[in-house]
């Protein structure tokens, strides 16, 4: 299967890049991770030197599952912490060798042009493919005015960007911070400034947890904690909606996106790239199986393409877009009701915990713990199937228009009615 | 006196419950749990572990992320007859053993039980999913379509060659057909397999067509541009005991292939006191079945120490949990009897080696061996190593453009996956050298 990818010019064989983070860190990573398969890699942010200093306690702390399983980390890490012309001499060397891959650099300075414009041509120099600028690492740098302290200002963002264009022809890559209120505004300053693209999300803030002994956050360094950035699998539903919402906004439909943040396998890509991603980067996942992982996710998109009929990667990015909308413009005429399977039902009971005392009382429970819906309560809400521990065995079925809905004792209108043209709403406007 | 060796000694419903699948299939909920404890370990090694390389955390790791059908793909990748091996590997001595949650919970991952939930998705699918290189144009002549037969021929076939194998028996498999339990292969899956194998094309199966005499080999070398013999271990050893020629004292594997062949297990003959001579893999497969078709009782016998059994204690415990009785340290010397067998002398010692022994008598109505097959000896001189195929490097016999793999070659550890790699890496080799040519 072809998996290869043009993401704003810069081309690589397939669409799975590492994000820049210690994966990236240096040479003898990048090479191992090229060896391995990966399409591409965004190098540990690079700044000035002096080169800047990491703590030298733990930097992580871990959300896990009942298996260990790794669901969020946590890192108070900063850019690289070795000599900028070491890092530029590595890029230099494996770009070289590996012609074919994407190496993209990514950039974190002060708020001064010059800074900017001055590292830019060293970078130049490497032959790499383009700069990623970090607008996101949400601790440390950005005490200092860098990072999300710049990403979480819009004004500051078009500013940079523009310097950074005017400095250089290399495609240029804005990375965005999560910890702002709406992921819109900063992604049109990166397009008003000139970005020929974003990526995101960058981690977001947190505490993993707290130390009940020693009554401090985790990580401890030598008894104080400091938030950190959060990133794995339970980021992914929020860059999700972040990536969406950029795609789906109209003053940047035309940007393209590097989607990132929690993706661990195939699946999690294409679900990035349906919702308009043009590739994906990639750091807890590897931090936590290796570089090895890239084989089940080339596979397992490759085999989800063929099943699709799909043939190329143009078919399916953004397939998902549209279908993003308004709460306002959902098909409020579209009636569902739970049913549950009495021959799937292991009489547990949590659908009925989960309704009759936190939802609507539409389930009801005989002395025999049989377990029905009450279609006269029912709101179809759905908490009932998805605290339902057996899989399919509750699900919800669409009343067909013509029926009544018991609940409201109306007939389900058919064709397509929405929160603006209801009667309830007084700005509705009953000629849409 | 009667011949207390019949048939129908359990009611069918019984004797289907009996034959019963060992391992049960996961279906997708279990299998996503299980797939779940894989710790994707660096180097992992269950790979090492396994005979034909299977990259595990890769299609376990599959499984996990919704891609059944890739996870079948990387198995058979490696392992053409993955799906039987998922069935009949001792996983517990292979890839399992090596498991890092075996050695630290014991409790490994079911890598088994997965990598059969992974290729019988592969299996499901409408087209054999592997295509063949465009053609070669070398004919390659397989001896034999047991499983390293049938390895060698497929991946020969994916390299676009012509492929004509040339099987003694009437139905291919050799011991995936005739010899391997029937409660770890139910449903004809071995016939299955071999359909669905063959479905890459590029394969001729002749069956009822043994090789035996030395024309028959000077023929194939002259007409094809390699020959692969794969032809297992169709002798079998002899035992030094008076009373051998008794009736109902019969080969093990004799037995086995009964049962495996039968269209109704309930016609399966066997006797009320059986007694298996032997301590492998076929030992523990010819007591259990006894057991399961209707013997009162059944005890095996073997001469050493019970550690230095080649079944693995999960097999002997098995046995013993189907209420099969091991012996260790006991020889049989004589069986006894008129026309048929009716009691066994045994040497007993509390030790093996031991100076200390005891002869007993014990009651047998019907004698199963199961003291191991030896080569027949191919109608072509062949340079040999402890009485099997001597071979150097992929099955490169001491003739030029003769290959061999599976039982019939030396050292040998008789196992259906080591019989599977070693066909396959044979047929890279041939692949290789006739390219080169
Ligand atoms: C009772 C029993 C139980 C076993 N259980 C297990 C188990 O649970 N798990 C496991 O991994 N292994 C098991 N084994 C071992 C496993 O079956 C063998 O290692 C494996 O089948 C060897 O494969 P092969 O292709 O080398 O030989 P075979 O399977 O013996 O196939 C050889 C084929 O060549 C044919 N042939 C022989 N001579 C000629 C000739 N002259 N001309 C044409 N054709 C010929 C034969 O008819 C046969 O079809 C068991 C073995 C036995 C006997
Ligand atoms: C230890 C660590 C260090 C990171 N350092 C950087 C960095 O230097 N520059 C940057 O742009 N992002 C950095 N990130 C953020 C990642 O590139 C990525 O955006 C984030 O982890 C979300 O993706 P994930 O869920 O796949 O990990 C770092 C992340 C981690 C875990
Ligand atoms: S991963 Fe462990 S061993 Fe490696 S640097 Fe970190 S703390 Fe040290």
């Amino acid at each position: 299967m072809n998996l290869a990818s043009d993401f704003c010019g810069i081309k690589s064989p397939n669409p799975f890049w590492l994000a820049s983070a210690p994966p990236t860190d240096k040479e003898y990573n990048v090479r191992r991770a090229f060896k391995a398969g990966w399409g591409g890699v965004v190098w540990k942010t690079l700044g000035l030197d002096p080169h800047i200093v990491n703590v030298n306690g733990p930097r992580y702390g871990a959300v896990w599952g009942a298996d260990r399983q790794l669901i969020g980390l946590n890192n108070i890490e900063l850019i690289t912490d070795r000599p900028l012309a070491t890092n530029l001499a590595e890029i230099k060397t494996v770009k070289r060798d590996y012609p074919d891959r994407a190496v993209v650099v990514s950039l974190m300075v002060p708020c001064e042009e010059c800074a900017w414009t001055d590292i830019l041509g060293q970078i130049e120099d490497t032959e790499a493919d383009g700069v990623e600028l970090n607008f996101g690492c949400p601790h440390g740098m950005s005490e200092r005015g860098m990072g999300s302290a710049v990403g979480q200002v819009p004004e500051y963002i078009e500013m940079v960007t523009r310097w950074v264009r005017n400095a250089t022809r290399m495609p240029v890559i804005v990375k965005l911070t999560p910890n702002i209120t709406d992921i819109r505004y900063p992604a049109r300053a990166a397009c008003q400034g000139g970005a020929h693209a974003v990526s995101l999300i960058n981690t977001l803030s947190s505490i993993t947890s707290v130390d009940l002994d020693d009554f401090c956050p985790e990580p401890a360094i030598d008894g104080k904690g400091t938030h950190g950035g959060y990133c794995g699998p339970a980021v992914k539903p929020i860059a999700l909606n972040m990536v969406a919402e950029i795609a789906r906004d109209a003053k940047t439909t035309d940007l393209p996106i590097s989607g990132i943040g929690g993706i661990t396998t195939w699946r999690d890509a294409v679900e990035f790239m349906t919702l308009g991603a043009q590739n994906v980067q990639v750091c807890t996942a590897v931090m936590t199986f290796g570089f090895k992982i890239i084989d089940e996710m080339t596979a397992g998109m490759s085999s989800w393409m063929n099943s699709k009929g799909f043939t190329s990667l143009d078919e399916f990015i953004g397939r998902a877009v549209g279908n993003v909308t308004d709460w306002q413009y959902l098909n409020l005429n579209f009636v569902t009701k739970a049913r549950i399977n009495q021959d799937l039902c292991i009489k547990c009971g949590r659908c009925f915990a989960a309704c009759e005392d936190t939802s609507h009382q539409a389930i009801s429970m005989s002395a025999d713990r049989v377990f029905d819906v009450i279609d006269e309560e029912c709101v179809a809400c759905n908490l009932c199937v998805n605290v339902c521990p057996v899989d399919d065995c509750i699900t919800m079925e669409r009343i067909t228009p013509g029926q009544i809905d018991l609940r409201t004792g109306a007939v389900v209108p058919d064709g397509y009615g929405n929160w603006t043209q209801h009667p309830n709403n007084p700005m509705a406007n009953p000629a849409a | 006196m009667v011949n207390t060796v019949r048939a129908g000694k359990l009611p069918e419903e019984q004797i289907a419950l009996n034959f019963s699948e060992l391992h049960p299939p996961l279906d997708e909920r279990q299998a996503a749990v299980e797939a779940g404890r894989c710790y994707f370990c660096y180097d992992a090694p269950c790979i090492s572990a396994c005979p034909t390389s299977i990259d595990i955390p890769l299609f376990i790791r599959q499984i996990s992320s919704g891609t059944p059908e890739a996870a079948g793909l990387t198995i058979l990748d490696s392992n053409i007859l993955g799906g039987f091996c998922a069935r009949v590997c001792p996983t517990e001595s292979l890839c399992e053993e090596k498991c890092v949650r075996e050695v630290a919970e014991g409790k490994p991952v079911e890598i088994g039980l997965l990598q059969r939930f992974a290729t019988d998705r592969v299996m499901e699918l409408e087209d054999h999913p592997y295509e063949r290189e465009a053609s070669g144009g070398r004919r390659i002549a397989v001896v034999g379509a047991g499983p390293a037969g049938l390895a060698c021929a497929h991946r020969l076939a994916m390299k676009g060659h012509d492929v004509v194998i040339f099987e003694q028996r009437h139905k291919p498999g050799g011991l995936n057909e005739y010899g391997i339990a029937a409660y770890k292969t139910v449903n004809s899956f071995a016939e299955r397999e071999i359909r669905w194998l063959l479905g890459i094309g590029g394969i001729k199966l002749h069956t009822d067509r043994p090789v035996r005499s030395v024309e028959d080999i000077a023929r194939l070398r002259s007409n094809y541009d390699a020959v692969f013999l794969g032809f297992g271990l169709a002798g079998f050893n002899s035992l030094a005991a008076d009373g051998r020629q008794l009736e109902n004292v019969e080969y093990a594997v004799e037995f086995i292939e009964q049962v495996r062949q039968a269209d109704d297990l309930s016609d399966v003959s066997v006797g009320n006191d059986v007694v298996v001579i032997g301590g492998g893999m076929t030992a523990i497969d010819a007591a259990v079945q006894s057991k399961l078709v209707g013997a009162d009782n059944v005890t095996i016998l073997y001469r050493g120490d019970r550690e230095r059994m080649k079944a693995s204690s999960y097999e002997q415990d098995l046995a013993a949990h189907r209420g099969v009785k091991i012996v260790a340290n006991a020889q049989a010397v004589a069986f006894e009897g008129d026309e048929r067998v009716q009691e066994v002398s045994v040497t007993r010692r509390s030790v093996a080696g031991r100076e200390d022994c005891v002869v007993e008598r014990m009651v047998a109505d019907h004698v199963l061996l199961a003291i191991g097959q030896t080569l027949v000896e191919p109608p072509v001189n062949l340079a040999t190593e402890h009485g099997k195929i001597a071979v150097q490097g992929a099955g490169r016999t001491s003739l030029d453009n003769i290959w061999a793999g599976g039982d019939c070659v030396a050292p040998g550890d008789d196992l259906t996956v080591t019989a599977v790699a070693q066909g396959r890496d044979a047929a890279e080799d041939i692949h290789a050298s006739l390219c080169s040519r």
